[in-house]
């Protein structure tokens, strides 16, 4: 056959008559160039919504991870009892959740003695008093407590040492100060051993400090002085009370044992028969992370929802957008398909696109949602969390968001017949 | 080749009165012909006689309602839309009257533009573009311009280029004159003479008698029916009714 313009005629065409990957990032990177500032601004309501999102989570697990971490820091393993409900025989009028002085030190020595689950327990007093040293003075939480506390409630000692049995039985006047309140009296930094402290008139020698723990939230556990339990009762206190015995469980697994025989035992050695007037109360540390778990938990769901809103009309945003691109580009839907376009190739053609949106969008929100969670830590001093998942979740959400806002234009426009969308005006 | 044996193709309109009955209308009626491999044909015929409806069929965008198409021996008239998509994509390059190219595109891109939906790889489709951008007679200084700095005339040939990329069996031009004025009209059809010699097959659809002319052979159409059927080097007129004989 003639040989034509360098193609031979009636030589059929051998090919895959299949669209190329590259081809199609190059239709839908040069159609999305077309219309910058239209692109542009459809994004922008990608990037809102997946940035608030992750900012939302972060904040949120930020919160979560912070109040397990301030749980945690009271101690491991840590089963807590407080005084419950001072009421009268036959009386119904309660004075409210531990105002009752029910619980004494002959309390915490039984706990000691007959429960072998109990590794170690530290009985305690606490009470603010206005406290003065020199010039300076302060009102802060003041301890009452035993040598095993640090132990226990998982307190480390910075400079000197922790109060011992040895002061304990001998009634010694001595402190134990927290960094905070080291450096409220004696300015920061300052070495405080051997000088003296005034609680309630009475002095106290400083004979050791403890490592800050930087609780937030539950309140500060650095702005705290220790004292010698016996110290306390008889000097500041005037009784033999205790406000709570913090009871070390032997392991994780027998907490919920121990506190059955706690509880047992104390309301036999306060004959009360009736569980419901219980004179005290039992908190298992387990229970407080799972509460507040619960409670970070729904506020993160809440917060994410909220910010989701906004992802679903960045999402309608995307939508409206293509079935406009569609319309205006019906003409050349026509020839594309004139020319040989399956339905496949243009719907693949234009959701692309939107998914292309969706994508900048995501990746700019993900980056767009990490610096909030920054700034919002850096100013409001919220502690926050990108998390690995939320990422994920966020970059899949975009897709699937690209995927059902572009399917519908897609199909409008693999639907088209050609013959009417050439003579399009 | 291309063959048509009794195309029909009736158009049902309007909504569906009470009584039941849309309103049928009937583009083409019984046509046939036959177009033999480099024939230059014509199909004439004022608005309302069904040239665009034939120009469907044959360009496979469009399937008759009763009748055969053979399309180089192949039946196309019962073939699916991703179906038809591959026959237009191998064997028909279509020239429209507003050339339809793609405007914020360079030349080249416009060119090569059928080939993108072949897999053949990317320097395979700009060495094939560039050969038929030259044989059309478009500047090569012309070819990374985008396509709506171009006054008509060159616009057409970019359009006639891409028709020719997919090096196809059959060229279909419906009013490729049309948008343009007297002259560079001119200049496009003897584009289409000088591939007409080289080989190709193409018809070209009008309703101007004089640009007709062009052609070799002359179909009429007029209310769905071949009229008058008339090879121009030759002095004798076949009419449709001998043909079909």
């Amino acid at each position: 056959m003639l040989s034509v313009i360098g193609l031979k005629l009636k030589q059929p065409n051998k090919w895959k008559n299949k669209m190329l990957i590259t081809d199609l990032f190059q239709e839908t990177y040069s159609a999305l160039l077309a219309n910058k500032a239209r692109s542009g601004l459809t994004i922008l309501g990608i990037v809102i919504g997946i940035g608030s999102v992750i900012a939302m989570i972060s904040i949120g697990q930020g919160a979560q991870g912070s109040i397990k971490a301030s749980i945690q820091s009271i101690g491991s393993n840590l089963v807590l009892v407080m005084p419950g409900f001072q009421r009268g025989v036959g009386v119904q009028v309660s004075a409210g959740r531990g105002s009752a002085q029910t619980l004494t030190q002959a309390d915490a020595d039984a706990i000691q003695n007959e429960i072998t689950l109990a590794k170690a327990v530290a009985p305690e007093i606490s009470r603010r008093y206005q406290i003065t040293a020199k010039a300076k003075n302060t009102n802060t939480q003041v301890v009452g407590t035993v040598a095993v506390y640090p132990e226990v409630r998982n307190i480390q000692i910075d400079t000197g040492v922790f109060i011992s049995d040895q002061n304990v039985l001998s009634l010694s006047k001595v402190a134990v100060l927290g960094p905070t309140t080291r450096d409220d009296l004696f300015g920061t930094g300052a070495n405080p051993i051997g000088q003296t402290i005034r609680i309630n008139r009475v002095d106290f020698k400083v004979i050791g400090v403890t490592k800050s723990k930087g609780g937030t939230g539950f309140g500060s556990q650095d702005d705290i002085i220790f004292v010698p339990l016996s110290t306390a009762q008889r000097f500041l206190a005037g009784n033999t009370y205790v406000t709570t015995i913090s009871i070390e469980a032997v392991d994780q697994n027998s907490m919920t044992t121990l506190q059955q025989q706690i509880n047992d035992l104390l309301m036999q050695r306060h004959n009360i028969l009736n569980p419901q007037l219980a004179d005290f109360q039992i908190l298992n540390q387990q229970d407080i992370v799972q509460t507040a778990s619960t409670v970070t938990d729904t506020m993160t769901i809440l917060l994410a929802s909220i910010a989701g809103i906004s992802l679903i009309v960045g999402g309608i945003g995307i939508m409206n957008m293509m079935l406009t691109t569609v319309t205006e580009r019906t003409r050349e839907i026509g020839l594309r398909k004139a020319i040989g376009a399956k339905k496949k190739d243009i719907s693949m053609q234009f959701l692309a696109e939107s998914v292309m949106l969706t994508f900048l969008g995501g990746f700019t929100g993900i980056v767009l949602g990490w610096i909030i969670s920054k700034a919002v830590t850096q100013f409001a001093g919220i502690a926050t969390q990108v998390s690995f998942l939320a990422v994920i979740l966020a970059f899949g959400v975009s897709a699937a968001i690209g995927i059902i806002f572009g399917y519908y234009p897609a199909q409008r426009a693999a639907g088209l017949n050609p013959i009417e969308a050439l003579r399009y005006e | 080749m291309i063959e048509c044996k009794k195309i029909t193709k009736i158009y049902k309109s309007g909504p569906s009165t009470s009584s039941g009955q849309a309103i049928e209308t009937w583009a083409l009626k019984n046509v046939s012909f036959k177009v033999e491999d480099g024939e230059f044909v014509a199909i004439i015929g004022p608005s309302g006689s069904g040239k665009s409806t034939l120009m469907h069929i044959l360009g496979c965008l469009d399937i008759p309602t009763s009748g055969e198409y053979f399309l180089d021996n192949q039946d196309v008239s019962k073939l699916s839309d991703d179906e038809l998509a591959d026959i237009r994509k191998n064997k028909i390059g279509f020239v429209f009257q507003s050339f339809n190219l793609l405007p914020r595109s360079t030349v080249l891109r416009n060119v090569v533009l059928p080939l993108v939906y072949t897999g053949v790889s990317r320097d395979e489709r700009e060495k094939r573009a560039k050969i038929v951008l030259q044989n059309t007679g478009l500047e090569e200084s012309h070819f990374y311009h985008l396509s709506n700095q171009l006054s008509g005339g060159e616009m057409q040939r970019v359009a006639i280029a891409r028709a020719l990329v997919n090096n196809p069996t059959l060229i279909l031009a419906d009013e490729p004159t049309g948008n343009l004025d007297s002259k560079t009209g001119e200049v496009v059809l003897e584009t289409f003479q000088n591939l007409n010699k080289q080989g190709r097959t193409i018809i070209l659809i009008t309703h101007e008698k004089y640009i007709a002319e062009h052609a070799k052979r002359v179909i009429s159409l007029k209310d769905g029916e071949i009229i008058e059927d008339v090879v121009s080097n030759r002095s004798e007129a076949k009419t449709a009714q001998q043909m079909e004989e």
